[in-house]
């Protein structure tokens, strides 16, 4: 078996268009995992048990099913309740709700992290609630977090090609899609493994600046 | 990385002293007359232990009282209750007239709603002694902060009492610096400084040059000698250093055990104590 070139360059083009979906789906996500991961620490958070224990047990719930099902739920179980989803949006809704969970977890450590001195001199400046939050202790517990978000956004990048279960045409989807057309396999599910490589090691790469960025004030 | 220090510990005699018109300590500046804090039986437990046992003391409006006493004794305690940090297992304490953990519905005190809490606290302000700097803000934002969200100043307001007591601390330069380009005493200066932004009218001093390297203590005191001179706030003061204590203080007060053992004005705790207790404790004191 021989590596075809010619072959290679004539599916690059809709390999790539492949890619940019899978960033699409991976960034917009995570956008969402990150705002959702959130609203679930602080409700977990909740001085109301029942409101936080709701969570912790929602939360549970997501984190131990897999996110393939999860998919195959947004997409065809959400429609028969009436919610019916493009492939695209129903798989970065499912990517985000299931990364919302790990990144809630990130969260919570990171303001675990925050030292009870910072509450105590919010007390002692009488500090309303939201300026505690706001101001100080979530910069802090997201400055100390951002590596570790930073792994997250890499995860859900190579968890992407699950999408193509629902139908997206992402990077594996037009691999795929390709190889059964041309009944070769090699060129393309090689090239999608080097595109995947090469964004993970850019991703890797700004993560750590960003880490040496906000490792000190 | 330990913090570099960029300027002078103390004002060198060149410059003015820290406090030269009483007219410009902030606490002067909120008018009323600072209020008597009042201890009436009151109890505090961590668990099983009982670390104030009905204690009953009280402050004269004004006064500066220091509390000495071997670790756990109870000190810390005592000003983390008033600034609400811990909470109240029993009894009453009062900040002038007004019940602190309690408030009075129909005759009788119940126990005090966040609100109640919010309002108490604004006659209080705090010192630690790990300084507790935001730092994630520079020194004006960590001034500005509180004054701007719970005091409701303008910005520009806020900004030029940061400014004023920035210099009142000798730290005029400072204020767009971040806290951790800042020696443990510049910390610690910025903290009296932001605790003063609130123009509180009791003021709490937790060991505050306790966690400072020894060069870095005396411009600290010397400030706070300052501000307790030429300002009517009250003053509660735990602190280790006996020397401080006896130049800041109206009235001390040597704990043991959650209770008074001694009192009286430090020429005479520090002088002729009449306890074997507070001999002791002195003695350890002076001999490390």
């Amino acid at each position: 078996m021989t590596w075809d070139w010619e072959y290679t360059g004539q599916f690059l083009p809709d390999m790539l268009s492949g890619l940019r979906i899978t960033v699409v789906a991976t960034l917009v996500g995570y956008a969402l995992a990150l705002v959702l991961g959130l609203v679930w620490t602080l409700l977990r958070r909740s001085p109301s048990r029942i409101v936080s224990q709701i969570t912790r047990w929602v939360m549970e719930f997501i984190r131990s099913t897999p996110l393939l099902v999860q998919l195959f739920f947004i997409f065809y179980v959400f429609p028969e309740f009436g919610l019916t989803l493009g492939p695209l949006s129903a798989g970065i809704l499912g990517l985000g709700i299931h990364y919302s969970t790990y990144t809630a977890e990130v969260y919570r450590a990171g303001i675990a992290d925050v030292p009870r001195g910072q509450w105590e001199a919010c007390t002692a400046l009488n500090l309303p609630k939201r300026r505690v939050w706001q101001d100080v202790v979530l910069p802090q517990a997201v400055r100390k977090v951002i590596p570790t978000l930073g792994n997250y956004l890499i995860a859900m990048f190579k968890d992407s090609p699950l999408l193509f279960g629902i139908t997206v045409l992402e990077l594996l989807g037009v691999a795929y899609q390709e190889g059964a057309r041309s009944f070769k396999t090699l060129e393309p599910l090689t090239t999608i493994a080097v595109l995947f490589i090469v964004v993970s090691i850019v991703s890797s790469i700004a993560v750590r600046r960003l880490e040496r960025r906000y490792a000190t004030y | 990385m330990p913090p570099t220090d960029t300027t002078p510990e103390t004002p060198t005699p060149e410059e003015p002293p820290l406090v030269k018109d009483a007219g410009e300590v902030p606490a002067r500046s909120n008018g009323g007359q600072a209020p008597g804090i009042h201890f009436e039986k009151v109890v505090k437990r961590f668990g099983d232990n009982v670390v104030l046992r009905e204690l009953d003391f009280h402050v004269s409006p004004g006064e500066h009282v220091t509390l000495i006493g071997p670790s756990g004794s109870g000190k810390t305690t005592i000003l983390r209750l008033l600034m609400t940090l811990e909470r109240l297992d029993g009894g009453v304490i009062r900040i002038g007239d007004e019940p602190l953990w309690h408030m009075r519905k129909g005759g009788a005190l119940v126990p005090a709603n966040e609100r109640h809490l919010h309002e108490m606290r604004k006659q209080v302000g705090m010192v630690f002694q790990q300084f507790n700097l935001f730092p994630n803000m520079n020194v004006l934002r960590n001034l500005t902060e509180a004054p701007m969200h719970v005091l409701g100043l303008s910005k520009d307001a806020a900004a030029e009492r940061a400014h004023r007591l920035l210099d009142l601390v000798g730290l005029g330069d400072k204020a767009n610096a971040h806290p951790t380009q800042l020696s443990g005493g510049q910390q610690q200066r910025v903290a009296i400084a932001r605790a003063l932004a609130m123009e509180p009218k009791v003021l709490l001093l937790d060991e505050v040059t306790s966690a400072l390297d020894p060069e870095l203590v005396v411009g600290v005191q010397d400030l706070l000698r300052d501000i307790a001179r030429t300002s009517d706030l009250t003053i509660l003061c735990v602190t280790h250093e006996m020397g401080f204590a006896r130049d800041i203080s109206d009235r001390v007060l040597m704990f043991d055990q959650g209770q008074i053992v001694e009192e009286g004005p430090p020429e005479q705790i520090f002088g002729e104590p009449s306890e074997q207790r507070t001999r002791d404790f002195l003695q350890a004191v002076l001999a490390s």
